[in-house]
Parts: C-alpha cells; sequence; structure tokens
C-alpha cells in the first residue's frame, strides 16, 4: 500500500498586479484570485498517475496557509486526490515554518510517506526550499526540477534539468521526495463529477501550533516591500518601412555599443 | 566582522563567475572559499586578490558529480569544526538544490536568490525580488547559525577593486556519507552555451516567431553576439521552444546585461522575469506592446526583416 502525500500552495494568480500593503510587510491580498501554485499541478499529476496504477495506493495532499479560501486544496481533490490536510496559518510564514508544518502533518496523519511530491518551487516567494528543507526534516533523499518519471516497483528513474536543458538521471530505491517541473506530465483538469465528489471527501484541519510550529521556527524576516524603481522611458525607432529599417538597426547596435555599453 | 563561507562551483579551469561577485560584496569580513573538487590555481589566484583568506578544496569518493545528499553530507563534514556565520553561494542549478538541505541540516535560516545585500556590524540584510520580481521586500536571517545565502548571477556585478589576501590553499578529505538518490547518468543538452539563470546576453522569441524552424534566426544572432536564446510562455505553449528556453513566472527569471524581445508582446508574466535585465531591446510590429514600456531601446518592425539586419550589422561590428 503506497502512501503518496503531495504537498500544494495556493498563490496569487500569474495575471495577478502585485502591489505591497500599506505599511510594507507583505502584499495588498483583500483583491487577489489565488491559484494552485503551477508547478505543484505536475506533483498532484503525478501522485495521480502512480495511484491509477497501484491498487490501494492513497494520495494525500497537504497546505499550509490561510482558510478563507481552499481553492488549491479542492482543486487536487476534484483531479482526484483522496483526501486532504489543512494547516491554518497566515500566508507568510517562510519555507522552514512551512516544511515543519508539513513534516508535523504528515507525522500526525499516522502514515509513513513512500512518496512525497511537490512543485520545484512556488511562484510567490520563489524560495525553492521547502521540498529540500522538508526532504532533509523526512530523513528522505530528494531530486528536484524533475521533468522525467519512471517506477518499476520501488525503484525511481529520475530525471532533473540542470543548465542548458542537460538532465541528470537518478536511480533511488525507496522513499524519495520528487520536486516537479513543468514538462514532467500533462495535468488534468479537474472534471465535473470530480468536483461535486471533491465536497465529500475528508479534509483534516490543523493549527500551528497541532503541528509543532511557533513562532521561534520563524528563520527570515521580510520588511519593506516596495515596487522595482520604474525604469524611464527608452528609446523608440519606427521601422516598418523598408526604408526605415537598414538605418534604424545600425542606429540601434551603435546605441548598445556606445550609449549602452553592453556589446 | 563574520566569519564568512563562500562555496565555488568550479567550471573547466575557473570557478563560476557569481563567487566572485559575493566576494566582491563580502570586503570587510572575514571570508573563506570552498569548492568540491580541485579548485584550478589561476581561480585560487584570483579568489585570493578579491578577498579570500583560506581556499579549500573538498575531495572524497563519490563526489564527481553533484547529488544533493553527497554533497550536502560533505560540506556539513567540512564546516562542523569551522564555526562559520554565514555561508554565501550563487542561486544557481546546484546551490538552489544544495544550500536549502544544507541549511536543513543546521536547522539555519536561508535567504535565497538576493540581488543584493549589505553587511551592517556583520549581520546580513538582503534585497530580494518576491512574485517573480513584481515587487522587492528586504530580507533577514534568525535563529541558529550559520545563516545561509544564495546571490542570483549576474545581480551584484563582478567587483571594480581588489581586496587581497593572503588565499591560503588547502586540500581536506570530506565524506559523502550515505548517498540513496546517486546520479546514474548525465545527458547533456543539445546547447554548449551559457544557462539562461546565468548568461550576460539573451535573445528571446514569442508567438511571433511562428514555429519552431523560425528560432534558426535568433540562434543565428546569439551566435554572433554569444548570446542564449530563451522564449515566452506563448512561444513554448505553442511548441515553439521547450519549457528550459522559458523566460517568466512560470519559467526563468533572468538579469542579463543585454536582453532582446523578439516578437514578445510582454504580458505580465513575462516582464516579471526579465525586467531586472540591464538593457532591454524590444522589437515588435505592435507599436502599443506593453514590452515598449520596458524597452530601452524599442524597435517598432517586423522581427523577421530586423533580426537578419542585426545580425549583420553585429556581425561587421564585432568581426
Amino acid at each position: 500500500m503506497l502512501n503518496i502525500f503531495v504537498c500544494v500552495k495556493q498563490v496569487p494568480d500569474t495575471e495577478t498586479k502585485v502591489i505591497p500593503n500599506s505599511d510594507g510587510t507583505f502584499i495588498e491580498t483583500s483583491s487577489i484570485k489565488w491559484i494552485m501554485n503551477p508547478y505543484d499541478e505536475f506533483a498532484v499529476e503525478q501522485a495521480l498517475l502512480i495511484k491509477a496504477s497501484n491498487a490501494g495506493a492513497t494520495v494525500t495532499v497537504v497546505r499550509v496557509g490561510g482558510s478563507k479560501d481552499t481553492e488549491a486544496l479542492r482543486t487536487a481533490l476534484a483531479m482526484g486526490a483522496d483526501e486532504a490536510i489543512l494547516v491554518e496559518a497566515g500566508d507568510n510564514l517562510d519555507s522552514y515554518m512551512i516544511a515543519k508544518a508539513i513534516k508535523g502533518a504528515i507525522d500526525k496523519s499516522g502514515k509513513k510517506p513512500d512518496l512525497v511530491f511537490a512543485g520545484k518551487q512556488a511562484i510567490d516567494d520563489d524560495c525553492l526550499q521547502v521540498p529540500q528543507l522538508l526532504a532533509q526534516m523526512l530523513d528522505m533523499p530528494s531530486v528536484s526540477v524533475v521533468v522525467g518519471f519512471e517506477m518499476n516497483g520501488t525503484k525511481l528513474n529520475l530525471k532533473r534539468e540542470i543548465e542548458g536543458g542537460s538532465l541528470e538521471v537518478y536511480e533511488v530505491d525507496g522513499p524519495v521526495l520528487v520536486a516537479c517541473n513543468k514538462g514532467l506530465n500533462t495535468p488534468r483538469y479537474a472534471s465535473l463529477p470530480g468536483i461535486m465528489k471533491a465536497k465529500k471527501k475528508p479534509m483534516a484541519q490543523h493549527s500551528l501550533a497541532d503541528v509543532g510550529v511557533t513562532d521561534a521556527d520563524r528563520r527570515v524576516k521580510y520588511s519593506g516591500f516596495t515596487l522595482p524603481p520604474e525604469k524611464p522611458a527608452g528609446k523608440k525607432f519606427e521601422a516598418m518601412e523598408e526604408g526605415q529599417r537598414a538605418g534604424v538597426v545600425k542606429d540601434v547596435v551603435g546605441l548598445l555599443r556606445n550609449e549602452a555599453k553592453v556589446i | 566582522m563574520s566569519k564568512v563561507l563562500v562555496l565555488a562551483e568550479i567550471q573547466g579551469d575557473d570557478v563560476k563567475s557569481v563567487a566572485y561577485e559575493i566576494l566582491g560584496k563580502l570586503a570587510g569580513q572575514s571570508i573563506d572559499v570552498a569548492a568540491i573538487g580541485s579548485i584550478p590555481a589561476a581561480a585560487a589566484e584570483k579568489l585570493a586578490k578579491h578577498g579570500a583568506e583560506n581556499i579549500h578544496s573538498l575531495k572524497g569518493d563519490k563526489l564527481d558529480h553533484y547529488t544533493p545528499e553527497g554533497w550536502s553530507n560533505a560540506l556539513k563534514n567540512f564546516m562542523s569544526d569551522k564555526g562559520y556565520d554565514y555561508v554565501f553561494s550563487g542561486a544557481t542549478a546546484t546551490g538552489k538544490d544544495l544550500i536549502p538541505r544544507l541549511a536543513g541540516m543546521f536547522d539555519a535560516g536561508m535567504a535565497s536568490e538576493v540581488v543584493n545585500f549589505t553587511f551592517d556590524g556583520g549581520t546580513f540584510a538582503g534585497t530580494r525580488p518576491l512574485f517573480a520580481g513584481k515587487c522587492l521586500a528586504k530580507v533577514e536571517i534568525q535563529g541558529p547559525k550559520p545563516h545561509f545565502v544564495t546571490v542570483r548571477p549576474n545581480a551584484l556585478g563582478m567587483p571594480t577593486s581588489e581586496n587581497a589576501k593572503a588565499g591560503a590553499t588547502n586540500e581536506a578529505s570530506v565524506d559523502a556519507g550515505t548517498i540513496r538518490a546517486f546520479v546514474k547518468e548525465i545527458v547533456k543538452g543539445a546547447s554548449e552555451k551559457l544557462d539562461l539563470t546565468e548568461a550576460n546576453v539573451i535573445v528571446s522569441g514569442g508567438r511571433a516567431m511562428k514555429n519552431a524552424e523560425n528560432f534558426k534566426i535568433l540562434n543565428e544572432l546569439a551566435d554572433v553576439i554569444g548570446a542564449t536564446v530563451g522564449a515566452s510562455r506563448a512561444a513554448v505553449d505553442s511548441g515553439f521552444a521547450p519549457h528550459a528556453m522559458q523566460v517568466g513566472q512560470t519559467g526563468k527569471t533572468v538579469s542579463p546585461s543585454l536582453y532582446i524581445a523578439c516578437g514578445i508582446s510582454g504580458a505580465i508574466q513575462h516582464l516579471a522575469g526579465m525586467r531586472t535585465s540591464k538593457v532591454i531591446v524590444a522589437i515588435n510590429t505592435d507599436p502599443d506592446a506593453p514590452i515598449f514600456t520596458k524597452a530601452d531601446y524599442g524597435i517598432v518592425g517586423d522581427l523577421f526583416e530586423i533580426v537578419p539586419l542585426m545580425t549583420k550589422e553585429f556581425k561587421a561590428l564585432l568581426g
């Protein structure tokens, strides 16, 4: 019986215009449309693919965050996950607290994880820490930025993308945490019956204290959220007509050399 | 003054340049450099010039190629009696995977991918982009030491002055411990060029490229100016380019000296991934495309006409 855990995070939609809040301690969250972190969709899908070919396998999705909106967990359940665990917390925990809370939630579930999936990074804080930290806390190996996954019994063959599109091919026998990248699979859409069924699936709720996380676990402190400085307006050249092109290109190449000094 | 370890990555007969960028910013602290493998003599000399007091080449079985467990075990083993306050690394493919695991071994905090930092009274404070660069925030680390920091390549810039220190070289043998996930094989990518996240010049194509074959003209331009080729999400989702080439919030965040956007309209999520580029050139037929608001030099024109002309012009300029 395979116990599969999937870590999901809820993040602002990629089209969100991000605005710092009034005291600069975080961003304005009142009008944000929340979605499941895009990389986590690949993690959920991979877990479901394994479940489909392993009778008795269960997929548990875990999320740490605000409880007002549980879009990410509901999406995962509607896609086909069996159960969900929500650890209620603010939206601006650091990676260490999140990893520790997920570890606590997994321990509390009483199931020993055989496989843990996560997205390779969350597109809100872009820290890329939770998968590796969690693996360390669970005393598991981890492979990140995974774009290829093969499973033969307990043996896994994982392809990790590194620089320039090169791949490291990992072999693991036994429990492992897999942090997924785009390209690993094609995440399914939640079907209407899936969405209906999801409403009846169990969702455990814990507080941070329940899973052993306190303020003393905070390792990283953020302040002074600001918008990046606006660039001054650049130079624009009209080159739709054939007669303009060569001159414009010559000018721009000259500017890159002599004004911007980047070539 | 803090005691700082900078982890370098050996690349050919040098180390990745982000190590020098970090050293330049650490003047005033007591700095050691370590790398897994043999640090080439020429690199050691340069590291000393930029402030390294001790330079450690770490060697041991099963460390020839990176594995998260092997390298983190080895570094923990090496660091155990050194009393470092801070450990710095580049936010490279290896650094991004290795450092959080290593930080976890010390129950310590980590600031990811900072683009700037200061040491006030020996205490680190960094600046890092969040939401793919849509905003910036100050980041500080607390709790048990050492504190860990990764730095985005190209963000700090190379040091402009020297800070020569002894640079004593040392070889240490380290233990890789138990490796459960091991690398069986490395499949080389088609591109021998620098990865997008480390590239100094990038030429990117968008939906207007129309198909994968047309990326040929971007490759030709890239070859002339030593650039790495990227793509927008629209181009990747349309199958013109693999995801490894995607620049943006759900791809790679880049900060090259020069970014040339060809036929990219400039969706928020793309702009977020490339707006910290030092100089941006945009080529687009739509004069109202949002990309022009971020461009230092905008060319309203057809990329299929402009790009080949540009290649020719750069070829003439650079010989």
